[in-house]
């Protein structure tokens, strides 16, 4: 049996018919057709998946629908307003942190999350944030320069 | 003063606005109306026979459209082409690792498809496993496939075996060099089996329409590398099968092959409708192709001024169930890449690749070249130990040079491996010895030969001069950019004015796949050609409408010019713009390489740790890594490449590993099968040695593999540094270095 729900996504009211077997992630992927959320493991080790609920970085593969329901969600879709990007998706850009682009979505979503609380990190402290969050192409180098980049900015 | 102007510039990558923005498609975001989801049923049993397998009961539940067996593939006549690495081997009677694809299933949705494979009946034998590699190797030992025989011996075998080739190369009096040596040791290395862990799971969606049209989109290294192993799977000739690029996340080699895709396309035919699988993570360890495990004993003797004087190894890769990859098999790549870094007359290494009832395994970033330089460079440090020298000193001492041949025979032509231990003792000079208790730096080198193979490539000219180049080759590091920097660069137009498609199976050129980093200097030459194509016509037209002869003008800096009269000129675009609808014909520029020599890559990496003698844990302090790279199209992408390949190395050295019982993995998540994380990787220097192959593209060199070869070696010549033990073992984990430091502590030697 599905159940209607009401979410807020990218500042959008949504209304989904879900089952409650369905992720959050699903949802969003299929859907509302938010397909810039990952999977890349399905039970919250790599971060992938990383959605803004009400703010907070969290892995949508581990959260079902029906528990977010009338909620605000932010998608990597939502970052870029007006034709403008987010400050940390155009230093992804520019410090050259993006390679194959999977981890991206997340790893951009939860460095929102930091530097929104947090707006001038150590490197540690960005290196802590980011943890969960794998990336297997760039070593972090790269992704922590441009973090850091944006949090001193 | 660089003498090109976009070649070398630190551009950004073309691809990396839809990736920061999501909107870059990857196979798993594609769906089609009407579209089925599939599921597959693997087997649980590293060695077993089916006696039974009835699909009637997963057929009947409502939602399920269609559940294939072996019995319904189309291709794969022989036993040669079923047993390929790299495709899907649908089980037939038996199952030979855990994760074998048995049945597969299409349903109107993933969770009635999985439900159905719960209702799918198999009854299993379960076989004796082969597990460990070395007894795998004994004559009495079971046998993975029983019709196997070692390949590439002076005579065939008697019996079957799991060793399924065999190789030697020798040079010289080993003995007599060994008798030379003041010092000479010998010691056994071994590395486990490990994942390239690339983010995104393999999926494929395909769908076959009613002329029996296979369009697949998947995730893999070579578009027409995975058409080719769909067709075979399908029975089907070539241009029956359309592959259409997505963006890759992540490969290192580990998206050679392709299981899924062939699955799909069976079940979409028996379907008539479009058929996606997604796989889970658990089904990307134990139903892909991870890296050889290897054991390596390796002896090497030096005298006591720091001159190698003789080598022997032997090295054997635990290759799992199915023999490596195509072309692998055959050049078990560590046997000549381990040693071939430093001049040694005298030397015999001997190579076995074995299978075992264990994940097969397949390319992963210079594929069994880390594995070797594991042990080689692990036991160059022990010499240098030994014998009282700076380990990078003593590298540079016995350190090919142009002219000295690998040890298989070939000739190196100009390569940069002194350039680049140079390089690294100028930074370890300005950076000084790290200070502390329980602090160490480690030292190792790696060599990658890279590879090149036909590509070709188009450029169409449009009529205001921006230029369209289309390729077919994957774009798994970066090649977008770099293919359209050279474009510009050679062209004499701005970046801007570059447009780079990948085409699909029907509208690109052939491509090699992106394997062997080899795509920019594969795909460079034959861009470089079309380029140089495009500017002999453009030339030609100019010398028309100028009433010159050919001879008299040249192409220089995006102009056809007068020679000697530079004042004399017509750009590109005035060529080309007098009509839209190119009057004397639309300007086109083909350009196809060849396979040929690869340019031989060097790095050197050091790094400073820190352990933790209490718990055993390594903390890495600081990385470096250098690397001759020819010339950087885009150092960025460089720098990327040599900083992934170190996180992954660091992964390789510490903390993966698949952990097998009876030779099922049981590890397989990304929590207990532990990556690094931000955490536990420092920020990597690099350094960019440019010495230069001396051919075009712009004398470049592959720079992916390369980086990781060294890494498992530097970070254990490290914690031997700080700690004064020394593992041969892989993954060093805290717990492995408490044990040495128990064991091994009481007899320190450094």
């Amino acid at each position: 049996m599905g159940k209607l729900i009401k979410l807020r996504v990218n500042g959008q009211e949504q209304e989904v018919m879900v089952e409650p077997r369905q992720t959050l992630l699903d949802t969003l992927r299929y859907d509302l057709g938010l397909t810039g959320t990952k999977e890349g493991c399905g039970n919250g080790n790599c971060g992938s998946c990383t959605v803004l609920l009400n703010g907070q970085a969290v892995n949508s593969c581990l959260i079902f629908a029906i528990e977010v329901d009338g909620q605000e969600i932010t998608t990597i879709e939502g970052l870029y307003q007006g034709g403008k990007l987010h400050p940390l998706q155009q230093a992804f850009i520019d410090e050259g942190a993006v390679q194959c682009g999977f981890c991206t979505p997340g790893m951009i979503l939860t460095a929102k999350a930091l530097l929104d609380s947090n707006p001038h990190p150590t490197e540690a402290e960005v290196r802590l944030a980011i943890a969960g969050n794998l990336c297997r192409c760039t070593g972090y180098d790269k992704i922590v320069r441009a973090i850091l980049k944006v949090a001193v900015a | 003063m660089s003498e090109y102007s976009v070649v070398g510039e630190r551009v950004n990558r073309v691809d990396a606005l839809a990736k920061v923005t999501g909107k870059a498609l990857y196979c798993a975001d594609i769906n089609l109306p009407n579209m089925l989801h599939g599921k597959i049923l693997w087997s649980p049993y590293a060695h077993a026979r089916i006696r039974r397998l009835d699909v009637a009961k997963a057929l009947a539940l409502e939602g399920v459209m269609a559940v294939i067996t072996a019995a319904d593939v189309p291709g794969q006549k022989n036993e040669e082409e079923h047993l390929n690495p790299m495709t899907c081997c649908l089980a037939r009677e038996k199952v030979i690792f855990a994760g074998q694809p048995v049945a597969a299933v299409a349903a109107i949705n993933p969770y009635i498809a999985e439900e159905a494979l719960g209702l799918i009946e198999v009854d299993y034998e379960e076989l004796t496993p082969v597990i460990d590699v070395l007894e795998a190797m004994k004559p009495d030992a079971p046998l993975v496939h029983p019709n196997m025989y070692t390949e590439n011996l002076p005579a065939k075998d008697a019996k079957p075996s799991n060793i399924f080739w065999y190789m030697k190369n020798s040079h010289g009096d080993v003995e007599a060099g060994f008798r030379e040596a003041d010092v000479v040791l010998e010691n056994t290395f071994r590395t486990q089996t490990v994942h390239q862990g690339y983010l995104e799971p393999r999926a494929a969606v395909v769908s076959v329409d009613l002329e029996g049209k296979v369009t697949v989109w998947s995730d893999n290294q070579g578009i027409f590398e995975c058409r080719q192993l769909v067709a075979s799977f399908m029975n089907l000739p070539l241009n029956y099968v359309r592959v259409i690029p997505v963006e890759s996340g992540g490969a290192f080699g580990g998206k050679s092959h392709q299981v899924v895709p062939p699955l799909c396309a069976l079940l979409s035919r028996k379907t008539g409708q479009p058929v996606k699988i997604v796989t889970t993570r658990e089904e990307v360890f134990k139903t892909n192709r991870p890296a050889a495990a290897s054991v390596i004993t390796i002896k090497m003797g030096a005298t006591k001024d720091g001159r190698l004087t003789a080598a022997s190894a032997t090295m054997v890769y635990d290759f799992g169930a199915l023999h490596g990859m195509g072309g692998m098999g055959e050049v078990p790549f560590g046997s000549f890449t381990g040693l071939s870094l430093y001049r040694i007359s005298n030397f015999k290494i001997e190579c076995y690749d074995v299978v075992t009832n264990k994940t097969p395994s397949g390319p992963y970033r210079g594929p069994t070249a880390a594995q070797a330089a594991f042990a080689v460079e692990s036991q160059m440090d022990l010499l240098a130990r030994a014998l009282g020298i700076d380990p990078l000193e003593f590298r540079l001492k016995n350190a090919v040079a142009e002219g000295d041949v690998m040890v298989n025979g070939t000739p190196f032509g100009k390569i940069g491996f002194r350039e680049t231990i140079e390089r690294m003792r100028k930074y370890l000079a300005q950076r000084g010895k790290p200070e502390g208790k329980n602090r160490g730096r480690g030292i190792a080198a790696g060599f990658w030969p890279t590879g090149i193979m036909g590509s070709a490539a188009h450029i169409n000219v449009n009529t205001d001069g921006s230029v369209i180049l289309v390729v077919g080759s994957t774009d798994v590091s970066g090649t977008r950019t770099t293919l359209a920097q050279m474009v510009a660069e050679e062209l004499g137009i701005p970046f801007e004015k570059v447009t780079i498609v990948t085409g699909d199976t029907e509208t690109a050129p052939f491509s090699a796949p992106s394997v062997g980093s080899m795509t920019t200097r594969s795909m460079g030459t034959a861009v470089y050609r079309a380029c140089q194509d495009i500017k002999e016509q453009l030339c030609q037209r100019a010398a028309q409408q100028l009433e010159l002869k050919r001879k008299n003008v040249e192409f220089v800096h995006g102009c056809v010019q007068v020679k000697g009269v530079p004042e004399k000129y017509v750009s590109l675009a005035d060529l080309v713009a007098e009509d839209f609808r190119f009057p004397e014909g639309p300007i086109t520029g083909r350009g196809s390489g060849e396979m040929g020599e690869g340019a031989p890559v060097f790095a050197v990496q050091v790094a400073d740790v820190e352990v933790d003698k209490e718990t055993g844990k390594v903390k890495i302090l600081s990385y470096a890594a250098a690397q001759d790279v020819g010339l950087a199209i885009n150092p960025t992408l460089v720098e990327g490449q040599m900083q992934g390949a170190v996180a992954q190395g660091i992964g390789w050295a510490l903390s993966e590993n698949y952990i097998f019982n009876n030779g099922v993995m049981q590890n397989s998540t990304l929590l207990d099968y532990r990556m690094p994380t931000a955490t536990d990787v420092p920020f990597v220097d690099t350094m960019l040695v440019e010495v230069s192959f001396g051919t075009p593209p712009f004398g470049i060199r592959g720079v992916g593999e390369p980086p990781i070869v060294p890494t498992l070696a530097t970070i254990a010549n490290a914690i031997h540094s700080a700690t004064g033990v020394r593992l041969k073992e892989l993954p060093m984990t805290p717990e492995a270095i408490l044990n040495s430091i128990k064991t091994q502590g009481k007899s320190k030697t450094k």
